[in-house]
């Protein structure tokens, strides 16, 4: 079956019947793309490879086989926001946060929102990220989601959904970063046609927005450290690239240690008092002693500092039960709740299957319907309806017969699509996009723009790099 | 910086260097063994003593059967059960850098992971006379643009400082292992026996430090035992010289210091070294026993690492 989707250049669903038709922020890039032969789209293409091996990837190992599969595949043709889609998004997006912030304050303090009804008590209690140790302590400046990447998708003119919340430890921010720094170097006549809003202060919101969450006994010039699991670690790229913007020390487990409820870094001058961390770890490697004891990647004794209000820890620990598929149905509930104001940005209409009319409807209609489980993510263990064969449709029906809570269902969302170069040429393809949001003590910062995921594949919807998505710079034009 | 930084720095350092000095080592023993017989050449000795100079013999006997060209070559330069191979050392450098990259300037990273790229075109084969030659001058080759771009390239800090800690332990602890080795060549008995037997002997000492030619231009004398201990412990002009590398060692230990406002043990214990080096001549050290002056220097210099490790590195 094939998707008939909005496309982001001509402003059709489905194929252009004239090549006159395009948006208005498209106008100057459709000229670029009619007049360039495809040759020359080879030959940058080509280039921004070796851009990327040599500016972004220098920190990656050439001929290394871990480091031949970050290398994600990158398509020069950028994808344009308008100004006023942008700020509608931007709005949007800092009303949700907001919003997964205050609930995150409420299920670990009053507990507000189930006892007004507004989602089931089970769905949080018997959440897997939810933790209890988290229960009555407050987190520094009482802000749980520092880094926010929220998933959104487009579907006509002026449909935008949000597909997921990454309230967790959300990556890819290096490719937006990288992604602009070879387009510029690649196509600066492109740059001199388009008013692009930068990116490239990314690294400063983001240790800005550290800093401003130190706890408030921290000295006035606080200590902020970038935890990586280490050098095997599949974003491990990413991390020593961050750190190295941001100009802040990378850090293993073994490099930090608590003495008296303070946490602490091993220099060559002796202890160093570590006063934020922003953590690329997940909840259950922090601290052997709270969580996994079999963790090697943890910090023993983090946990005491941490309830202890010494350091704080970006993202909070327990964030996890705010990025979960069964709660973020009930997200546009959620942000009425704690904001008192209508949600800016939609959900995807979403049937969970722990109900039992909903179950029946899905049930009925798996062919039409796109199917995850409530804990997954990277697009594993999911159904998408249309493109499942009638086997793989009874299998996925006899796993959800087994254990329906595990599940949600949505309708086969026709991602919009953006032109693409691909090697036949420059066709539509299938994209997302994760801006990131920046929670700091002081204010709400968003970098314009974000990651672009796009499916290479004709036709497919998945945008994962995992399975054959790649990326593209998102420009939002300034006028 | 983090201590794990440093102790990257540094080991990574002392891998390059070990690896060019075993490198050295062995082209070394290859041009004395191919000599004949009455010259000092032939087979076993010398890669009996290049085994020692370089290597672990216990640990060479569980996985080989006999001492001789092909088995101290292969576990000297390619064997992964030896943790001072020519690969290790490249492997384990590399490892070092890996882990440090953004520490490490662009040219440097270049120079060992492009070693470590091209070290798999020698694995695994065996390689004629000819190809291990080449292969000997390449590692040879690695440390100079390892060295090289790091002096050109990094910033004078302590990064810096301790990647120069690194080499010059590592040196001084090379040369010490062959005069360990080899120091009843030098002693007067032997002169007795004299000939030009014991003059190759002195030659492949020299050369093992790349100080051959040097020798005559320092000493303007034909090759006297006296004259070859002398340059490798005492002579400030040989770069390999137990002198030499102290003097490396104090100075950056220094530089550390004084940009961390703190001295501590290791700088303490370092330039009590040098004084003692500085102090002392080579007649004297060949009256009080040479080899007894290289053990404890070994020992001496161990202990001046671990307070390096112990002030800076963990």
């Amino acid at each position: 079956m094939a998707v008939v989707a909005f496309d982001e250049m001509t402003g059709l669903d489905g194929p252009a019947v004239s090549a006159a038709e395009v948006r208005e922020a498209y106008g100057q890039l459709r000229a670029w793309l009619d007049a360039t032969p495809s040759e020359h789209f080879n030959t940058r293409r080509s280039q921004a490879e070796l851009l990327f091996r040599r500016i972004g990837i220098t920190f990656a190992v050439y001929g290394d086989n871990e480091s031949t599969e970050r290398l994600i595949p990158f398509d020069i043709i950028p994808r344009v926001l308008t100004k006023p889609e942008w700020s509608f998004l931007e709005r949007g997006l800092k009303q949700r946060v907001t919003a997964i912030n205050a609930f995150l304050k409420d299920v670990y303090g009053p507990q507000e929102c189930i006892k007004a009804g507004i989602i089931p008590a089970d769905l949080v209690y018997r959440n897997a990220h939810y933790r209890m140790e988290m229960r009555g302590f407050r987190v520094p400046h009482d802000l749980y989601v520092h880094i926010a990447g929220i998933d959104i998708v487009r579907t006509g003119e002026s449909d935008f959904f949000v597909l997921e919340d990454n309230a967790r430890i959300p990556s890819g921010v290096s490719y937006m970063l990288e992604n602009r720094e070879v387009m510029l170097r690649l196509f600066p006549d492109l740059f001199s046609r388009h008013r692009v809003a930068p990116v490239e202060n990314y690294p400063d919101a983001l240790l800005a927005t550290l800093r401003s969450l130190a706890p408030t006994t921290a000295t006035r010039d606080p200590t902020v450290v970038l935890l990586t699991p280490g050098r095997y670690n599949s974003a491990f790229y990413e991390h020593s690239f961050l750190a190295d913007k941001l100009g802040v020390e990378l850090v293993e487990a073994s490099d930090l240690f608590t003495k008296d409820d303070v946490v602490y870094m091993r220099t060559t001058e002796g202890p160093r008092r570590v006063d934020v961390i922003y953590r690329r770890l997940d909840d259950d490697f922090l601290d052997p002693l709270v969580f996994r004891p079999d963790s090697v990647l943890g910090v023993p004794g983090i946990m005491n500092a941490y309830e202890r209000g010494t350091v704080t820890l970006a993202n909070a620990v327990g964030t996890g039960v705010a990025d979960d598929k069964a709660v973020y149905s009930y997200m546009p509930e959620i942000v009425k709740f704690f904001t008192g104001e209508e949600p800016i940005l939609h959900n995807v209409p979403t049937w969970r299957c722990r109900e039992k009319d909903a179950f029946a409807y899905v049930m009925d209609n798996l062919k039409d319907l796109v199917v995850k489980e409530v804990n997954g993510s990277g697009g594993y263990g999911m159904l998408v309806g249309p493109h499942a064969t009638k086997r793989e449709i009874d299998e996925f029906g006899r796993r959800l017969r087994h254990a329906p809570d595990g599940f949600i269902a949505q309708p086969t969302l026709s991602l919009s699509t953006c032109p693409t170069f691909v090697a036949s040429g420059v066709a539509p393809r299938h994209v997302d996009l994760r801006p990131f949001v920046l929670c700091g003590a002081d204010e709400i910062r968003i970098v314009p723009g974000g990651l672009t995921r796009v499916a290479l594949k004709e036709g497919s919807l998945v945008v994962n790099s995992s399975q054959g998505g790649g990326t593209k710079d998102t420009w939002v034009l300034d006028a | 910086m983090l201590s794990r930084t440093a102790d990257n720095l540094y080991w990574l350092s002392r891998y390059v260097e070990r690896a060019e000095f075993v490198a050295r080592i062995l082209d070394a023993a290859h041009r004395l063994a191919s000599l004949p017989t009455s010259y000092g050449g032939g087979e076993t000795n010398e890669w009996a003593s290049a085994l020692a100079s370089a290597g672990d013999p216990e640990a060479f006997k569980t996985h080989y059967d006999g001492v001789n060209s092909h088995t101290v070559c292969d576990f000297l330069a390619f064997s992964p059960n030896n943790p001072s191979s020519i690969r290790t050392c490249i492997e384990t450098a590399r490892e070092n850098a890996r882990a440090v990259r953004t520490a490490l300037t662009t040219e440097m990273w270049d120079a060992i992971n492009g070693a470590w790229l091209e070290l798999r075109s020698y694995e695994g084969r065996d390689l004629t006379r000819d190809e291990f030659s080449r292969f000997l001058d390449w590692v040879k080759g690695i440390s100079l643009t390892f060295d090289g771009s790091a002096y050109r390239t990094m910033l004078r800090n302590d990064a810096y400082w301790f990647t120069r800690l690194g080499t010059a332990l590592e040196r001084a602890d090379n040369t010490a292992r062959i005069l360990d080795v080899k120091y009843q060549i030098l002693l007067p008995a032997s002169e007795k026996v004299g000939g030009s037997l014991d003059y190759f002997q002195w030659t492949t000492i020299l050369r093992e430090v790349s100080a051959f030619t040097a020798y005559h231009w320092v000493y303007r004398e034909s090759i006297k035992p006296l004259l070859v201990a002398d340059l490798l412990i005492l002579n400030r002009q040989m770069p390999r010289s137990f002198a030499s590398c102290y003097g490396m060692l104090v100075e950056h230990l220094d530089l550390i210091a004084d940009a961390y406002g703190r001295r501590g043990p290791s700088q303490r214990l370092a330039s009590n070294m040098l004084a003692k080096l500085e102090g002392d001549n080579i007649d004297r050290i060949f009256t009080s026993g040479l080899h007894e002056f290289v053990t404890g220097f070994i020992s001496d210099s161990n202990r001046v690492g671990a307070a390096i490790a112990e002030q800076y590195l963990v």
